[in-house]
């Protein structure tokens, strides 16, 4: 059955979290534990979502909840996992929600171990495309061309000279029983992906796209267009990997202007003609590859 | 259902628990003073559609009676809904006061 919002439980499992105002990653975590419901275990890394989430004595996951090491999170899930299971309870899903730079950089090796024994757990990797907690340092899954505090954009280099890392595939390398992309701006498509991940046994991933208004430097009324438009113009891209297949969800036969997209963010307001050429190209070259390997289903 | 806010007491040494574990869903401060404008909605054009509180980040928005009823306490006042409303039924208005 798919989820909708008419369907979607009424509960609330994040509420009153001290995130700011348009925050994506507060409501891809949000939308995910209206899915998973109050039985499932949250472990939250160093990172936006425990540091609004636990605010002692403001406590805001109305479910079970810890924080882990910035590191842990997927070993810690492993560990609530096991535990409970020891205890005898069957009827629960250990999730964590760790943001870009606590999986691709700091979180990698917990998460290829835990593929690796093949835990019954589901990681959700909320990417906002820096480190926007410590103040917007770059991690290995900020894009071409962002300016973030550590990769400043000044007259000769223009930003992030490196491109995003390919995280999804390097999970899915691992042979995942399921992996897949999403974006907070089509919730029905997350909502549906982390329900058909419950249902799943092993290891589960799911990234999700979560424009962060103050590092992306657009209005806080935006997150939701942005994390739109990222999919309509091509950079990003709605997929899914299960049974040694990829599969895309979305084929959008053309795409939106990137230039609109980047140029409504202060993070790429320093870009040239030049700079946008090679994002195109770039982005061409991947969506080659991916209409020509990938399954698609509309 | 959703947690409700506590009445604040001072904590002392005593009462913060030695171990890492607390109550979940305890709140004690509303995020109210954080917002300069407010979505309004009209409950005339409203038709139920629950876009507004499917992606309000805050989770502030319900249904009720086929209608979107906003938890002011907890409302930061981004504006997401506005935009998602297709049907402009919401209206940011400025904070009175």
């Amino acid at each position: 059955m798919s989820v909708t919002a008419k369907t979607l439980d009424t509960n609330e499992y994040f509420y009153g979290h001290k995130a700011c105002a348009g925050c994506g990653g507060s409501l891809a975590v949000r939308a995910a534990l209206k899915v998973l419901g109050e039985k499932s275990v949250a472990v939250l890394p160093a990172g936006c979502m425990s540091a609004v989430g636990f605010n002692f004595p403001q406590l805001c996951f109305s479910n079970n909840a810890i924080i882990s090491m910035f590191a842990g999170t997927a070993s810690m899930l492993t560990g609530v996992e096991a535990g409970l299971r020891r205890r005898g309870i069957t009827d629960f899903q250990a999730v964590g929600f760790a943001g870009d730079g606590g999986t691709a950089d700091i979180g990698i090796q917990a998460l290829s171990g835990a593929i690796d024994r093949g835990d019954n757990i589901l990681y959700i990797c909320y990417d906002n495309e820096a480190y926007m907690n410590t103040g917007i340092q770059k991690s290995g899954l900020t894009p071409f061309g962002a300016k973030t505090t550590t990769t400043p954009a000044g007259a000769n280099i223009h930003g992030n000279i490196r491109p995003k890392k390919n995280l999804f595939e390097i999970v899915a390398a691992h042979d995942i029983p399921y992996a897949a992309t999403a974006t907070v701006g089509y919730l029905p498509d997350f909502l549906n992906k982390v329900e058909k991940a419950k249902s799943i046994k092993g290891t589960k991933f799911i990234h999700v796209i979560a424009p962060c208004p103050t590092g992306w430097g657009i209005p806080v009324s935006d997150t939701v267009e942005a994390a739109r438009e990222i999919v309509d113009c091509g950079l990003w891209y709605l997929a899914e990997y299960e049974n040694g297949a990829f599969t895309l969800n979305r084929d959008p036969k053309e795409f939106t202007s990137v230039e609109d997209y980047l140029k409504r963010q202060a993070r790429f307001k320093h870009l040239t003609d030049d700079d946008i050429r090679v994002i195109i190209e770039s982005r061409d070259k991947k969506w080659e590859k991916i209409r020509s390997n990938w399954k698609t289903k509309e | 259902m959703k947690p409700f806010v506590r009445e604040k007491k001072t904590f002392g040494f005593d009462d913060v628990p030695e171990d890492t574990c607390y109550e979940a869903g305890y709140l004690v401060t509303i995020n109210a003073g954080w917002r300069s404008i407010r979505p309004v909605i009209n409950a005339e054009k409203c038709v139920g559609c629950s876009q507004c509180y499917l992606y309000c980040p805050d989770g502030v928005i319900a249904i009720k009676d086929g209608k979107a009823v906003v938890d002011y306490d907890f409302c930061k006042g981004c504006g997401i809904c506005e935009k998602t409303c297709k049907i402009g039924a919401i209206v940011m208005e400025d904070e009175q006061k």
